[in-house]
């Protein structure tokens, strides 16, 4: 009964989290964030459960529910958990009361509405992940927004308004399409299977074969929604402004999770869903993800603001993930899937030690700083040890990642070049680079700014936040097998599903073509009879 | 020509409503300090309406010698009808005490569009539907009127009545036009021999200007030019009834006519009802992105709603027309709670209703802030609230019937919608403000929108219990 219903539980028990807040008088501070804390906890523990239940042998979507929910249009209440959705799934229930915690101070108006938004956020994050009927996954991708909006709208810095609406219309441009798109893929199921459904196991097995023109829309549909959200250059420009001004804990959620969801959207839909238009795309793809990798890291390099430096450099990060996606690997796909979580942990830490030290000194710029390791060693510590890691230093968690993509890449069949790899793996110099000479301006030399002297050092809270982190970038870095044997079979079943598809689409093709053959020479003899 | 009995159960809903309204105006002359009385039993009659239409819902079939259809689509409609004007009621009651319009005759009155709405709703016959649409409009230009000291209130009725009795002119005459080439006004009898009728030229003359008739009445581009004016200068709660159960009157009858009658019409109305939802949609959006008066706004955006539900229309089918069926539902819960919300801000000469003066509203009235929050979310049609299912099931509407542009102009122009709802979040949450209220929201007010912000999230997130009404009523 407890496992048919997992899922269920770990989607919707933020939810019942932010209904219990709304039941406490507004001005209760402590109890708000403690409610909001346990419930977050409370979800991470039953990640975990999942987590260890899980059976990585199986490459299928485990734990499933399918339920009815609007019959006449066979939508159902469809969710299910494999290889690529687990770890991601674990990486937001683990985000979530670090971002809580995180905010404990920080957030000092509107607290109750605040929390629940947050709580609201999860539920909409958790279910994206999980979510396997298209309906469904896009009332969760859509729903999502809303919280977000006002998280940064409303307790963001001071082009807060401006950042909020153009996260809000980006978005939704690119979802919207997506929406035709997926009502196209159902009426297309109706004609082929005889009715209207956005099931997403069914749409496997139909929408292979959809011919290559269109397929090609369908495709770029739901690609642009999710490079928008990765984002892919040139789509990024509303990165920089959402991840600025959010608050702290909007930051970490947004690049710890949030632009994962584009990237396992490309995993989820795309490639399995239209493998030929895939093909068709790809190199395009790819080359715009390398120059992302590129582009990101050498404008994170000239930025005078710490917070927009870290915000560039996901550009680049999320550019390996999708390169990594579409090399089509083994390698490349494990390793997108591991750096994605990656990502999560080392950017969402860097955000928050970011505003750990904003909120201690007001200020964000490079220039303002200088020597506090002097000041505030623990710290210094903790942002080398996260610099460190999202540079991809060997025995951390960043390298797993970008060593597994960039050998599949270089490896890659599909993208037949091995340049991809060479100019991608020139983001890795760039990022060390970039991080270090940061780390050096920030926390080395002189202390010679009379503010900053009186700087105080991390306590217990803040500590409390960034170890977890620590102990997970170190166990990544160290033995990622725990986490990678449970994403092998997924990601491998993945792969031969694109590959099949490909064939499907290939003997269909030829059908028709075999048919507009038959079709030709019986024209032809009936003109020859008139 | 026989008169049966039973045919005065058949249309109880619609008695019962005339009986009240009839017995408001008695009341308010015999009782002194009438107003709870008046209230309380206009309230009680609509109940008992509600429920005997929603009896009648199962039972199909004709009275009055066909010229009334009893149950399915009459009934639902009915109820759609009869539960906006409740809403309509519990906003009122306070603003119309603060604005010192209160005479019983204007429930009475809105009463009386009723009844003109629900023989609209099971009218089987032109002439039924005529005066249905006459009883209704007449309401409607003395309550755009009922603040009679108030300049913008006069304008608006008197261009309201001007132009409506014009748009009248072309429903009469699309009537008789097709009274002419059929021989019957009688719909089912004209939905015999449509095929005979489509290759006539004096039909299709008749059909168009049936077409801008009914295009005025749900004030679709390029003959909404009276919507944005009416809207504005009417009392803020009867704007609300007009936009929303007038409009729902409205393409009721144009259901009824369009697809009952003539079948869902050929290809070349079809493609005439897709330019008119372009159009209504891109005009309504793009104008109401300049408004600074929300209620304005409301009103352009009303236009491009109709433009989204003329999609269904585009698409003529099943589908097509449970998907315009429920968006009117869901358009009339959110929309009444998006002009409730703006009935209990307003004082004065048009005061409280701009952008600017929205600021701040979150902290000082948290409630009706998250109210309206949720109001221009599903108006803006995002999940999971029931104007992005009324949009979806629309856009598969037309994609099923292969009008996929059209969903690509819908969502974009949907889009452009986004941007100027949220504004209004924007004012509300993101800037600091000193909005104040005149009064205090009444219990009953807020009763109204927490039932509309129910409603607007129950169907977003259980769409199948409004769905399933919708089906098979032809």
């Amino acid at each position: 009964m407890f496992e048919n219903n997992l899922l269920t539980y770990i989607i919707f028990s933020p939810l019942v989290g932010a209904l219990l807040l709304l039941f406490i008088e507004r001005n209760k501070h402590n109890a708000i964030r403690w409610v909001a804390l346990v419930t977050s906890f409370v979800t991470f523990i039953l990640a975990v459960v999942l987590f260890l239940r899980f059976d990585a042998g199986e490459a299928g979507f485990q734990f499933l529910i399918q339920t009815g929910w609007i019959e006449a249009i066979d939508v159902g209440y469809r969710v299910g958990v494999d290889g690529i959705s687990l770890l991601l799934v674990l990486l937001t229930a683990f985000i979530m009361p670090i971002s809580i915690l995180a905010s404990w101070s920080s957030i000092k108006h509107r607290v109750k509405e605040y929390f629940v938004f947050l709580l609201l956020l999860e539920v909409g994050m958790i279910g994206v992940f999980l979510a396997l009927d298209l309906f469904l996954f896009y009332i969760f991708w859509e729903a999502m927004l809303i919280p977000m909006y006002f998280i940064i709208g409303v307790w963001g810095g001071k082009d807060r308004i401006y950042a909020a609406v153009k996260f809000f219309l980006f978005t939704m441009v690119g979802s919207l399409l997506m929406l035709v798109a997926i009502i196209w893929i159902g009426v297309h199921a109706s004609n082929t299977v005889g009715n209207f459904t956005t099931n997403l196991l069914v749409l496997y097995e139909i929408s292979p074969t959809i011919p290559l023109a269109l397929q090609s829309w369908m495709f770029l549909a739901f690609a642009l929604s999710f490079l928008i959200k990765v984002p892919l250059f040139p789509l990024h420009t509303w990165l920089p402004d959402a991840h600025v001004e959010a608050p702290t804990a909007g930051s970490v959620i947004l690049a710890g999770v949030l632009l994962k969801m584009g990237t396992y959207g490309l995993l989820r839909f795309c490639l399995p869903l239209f493998p030929a238009a895939t093909y068709e795309y790809m190199s395009l793809i790819s080359v715009l993800a390398v120059i992302g990798i590129i582009y990101g890291a050498l404008v994170a390099m000239v930025q005078t603001d710490v917070k927009k430096l870290i915000a560039y450099s996901s550009v680049s990060h999320l550019g390996f993930i999708v390169l990594g996606i579409f090399a089509l690997t083994e390698e490349a796909v494990q390793g997108s899937i591991i750096h994605m979580v990656n990502h999560g942990l080392s950017t969402g830490a860097l955000f928050l030690l970011v505003g750990m030290i904003y909120e201690r000194r007001h200020s964000r710029m490079i220039v303002d700083y200088g020597g506090v390791a002097k000041v505030m060693p623990v710290f210094a510590a903790f942002l080398l040890l996260m610099s460190l890691s999202s540079i991809g230093l060997p025995g951390l968690n960043g390298f797993v990642g970008e060593f597994l993509i960039l050998l599949g890449a270089f490896q890659s069949q599909a993208l037949d070049s091995y340049w991809y790899a060479i100019f991608a793996a020139s983001g890795v110099i760039l990022a060390a680079v970039y991080m270090l000479w940061m780390y050096q301006r920030v926390m080395l030399g002189d202390l010679d700014k009379p503010e900053n002297q009186k700087l105080t050092d991390i306590g217990g809270r803040e500590l409390a936040t960034l170890i977890p982190i620590a102990i997970f970038v170190v166990w990544i870095g160290v033995y990622p097998s725990t986490f990678l044997d449970k994403t092998e079979a997924s990601g491998k079943q993945l792969l031969e599903q694109v590959e099949r598809g490909r064939t499907m689409y290939r003997a269909a093709e030829k059908d028709t073509e075999e048919d507009t053959l038959v079709e030709n020479r019986i024209d032809k003899i009936m003109g020859e009879k008139n | 020509m026989d008169f049966n009995p039973t045919d005065l159960l058949h249309i109880l809903p619609i008695i019962i409503v005339t009986v009240t309204a009839l017995a408001i105006l008695i009341l308010e002359i015999t009782i002194k300090r009438a107003e709870p009385v008046v209230f309380a039993f206009s309230l009680i009659g609509l109940i008992a309406a509600g429920v005997s239409a929603i009896s009648l819902y199962p039972q199909s079939g004709t009275a009055f010698n066909e010229m009334v259809s009893i149950g399915g689509f009459a009934s639902f409609f009915h109820v759609a009808f009869i539960v906006v004007t409740i809403l309509t009621f519990l906003i009122s009651r306070q603003y119309i005490e603060r604005m010192g319009i209160y005479h019983s005759e204007y429930y009475a009155i809105i009463l009386f569009s009723l009844v003109g709405m629900m023989l609209i709703a099971s009218s089987l016959d032109l002439l039924m539907l005529f005066i249905g649409i006459e009883l209704m409009s007449l309401s409607f230009y003395i309550l755009a009127g009922f603040m009679r000291t108030r300049l913008t209130s006069n304008e608006s009725a008197l261009k309201y009545f001007l132009l409506g009795a014009f748009a009248t002119g072309f429903l009469v005459y699309g009537i008789a036009l097709v009274y002419g080439a059929s021989g019957t006004t009688n719909l089912a009898s004209i939905a015999e021999q449509i095929d005979q009728l489509f290759t006539s030229t004096l039909f299709w003359m008749g059909v168009a200007m049936l077409t801008m008739g009914f295009s005025f009445k749900i004030a679709a581009v390029p003959f909404h030019m009276w919507a944005p004016d009416v809207y504005e200068g009417a009392p803020t709660t009867v704007t609300a009834f007009m936009s929303t159960a007038g409009k729902a009157a409205a393409f009721a009858g144009f259901l009824i006519v369009v697809m009952f009658s003539f079948a869902g019409g050929t290809e070349k109305l079809q493609d005439l009802f897709a330019i008119l939802a372009v159009a209504s949609m891109v005009v309504g959006n793009v104008i109401a992105i300049s408004q600074h008066n929300l209620k304005r706004m409301l009103a352009y955006s009303s236009i491009a709603h109709a433009g989204y539900m003329l999609i269904g229309f585009a698409a003529a089918s099943e589908l097509g027309m449970s998907g315009v069926m429920f968006y009117i539902v869901a358009y009339g819960f959110m929309n009444i709670g998006a002009f409730g919300v703006l009935s209990m801000t307003e004082y004065g000469e048009n005061k409280n209703l701009t952008f600017d003066e929205f600021k701040g509203l979150a902290t000082r009235k948290p409630f009706v802030a998250a109210l309206m929050a949720i109001f221009m979310f599903s108006l803006s049609g995002i999940p999971p609230f029931a104007g992005f299912f009324g949009k979806y099931y629309i856009f598969l509407a037309a994609i099923q019937e292969g009008y996929t542009w059209l969903a690509i102009v819908g969502v974009l122009a949907s889009v452009i919608g986004v941007y100027y709802y949220i504004r209004v979040i924007i004012y509300m949450y993101f800037y600091d403000g000193d909005v104040t209220l005149e009064a205090e929201p009444s219990y009953i007010g807020m009763t109204a929108l927490v039932l509309a912000a129910f409603a607007v999230l129950q169907m977003g997130i259980f769409p199948s219990t409004v769905l399933r009404l919708t089906v098979g009523l032809f």
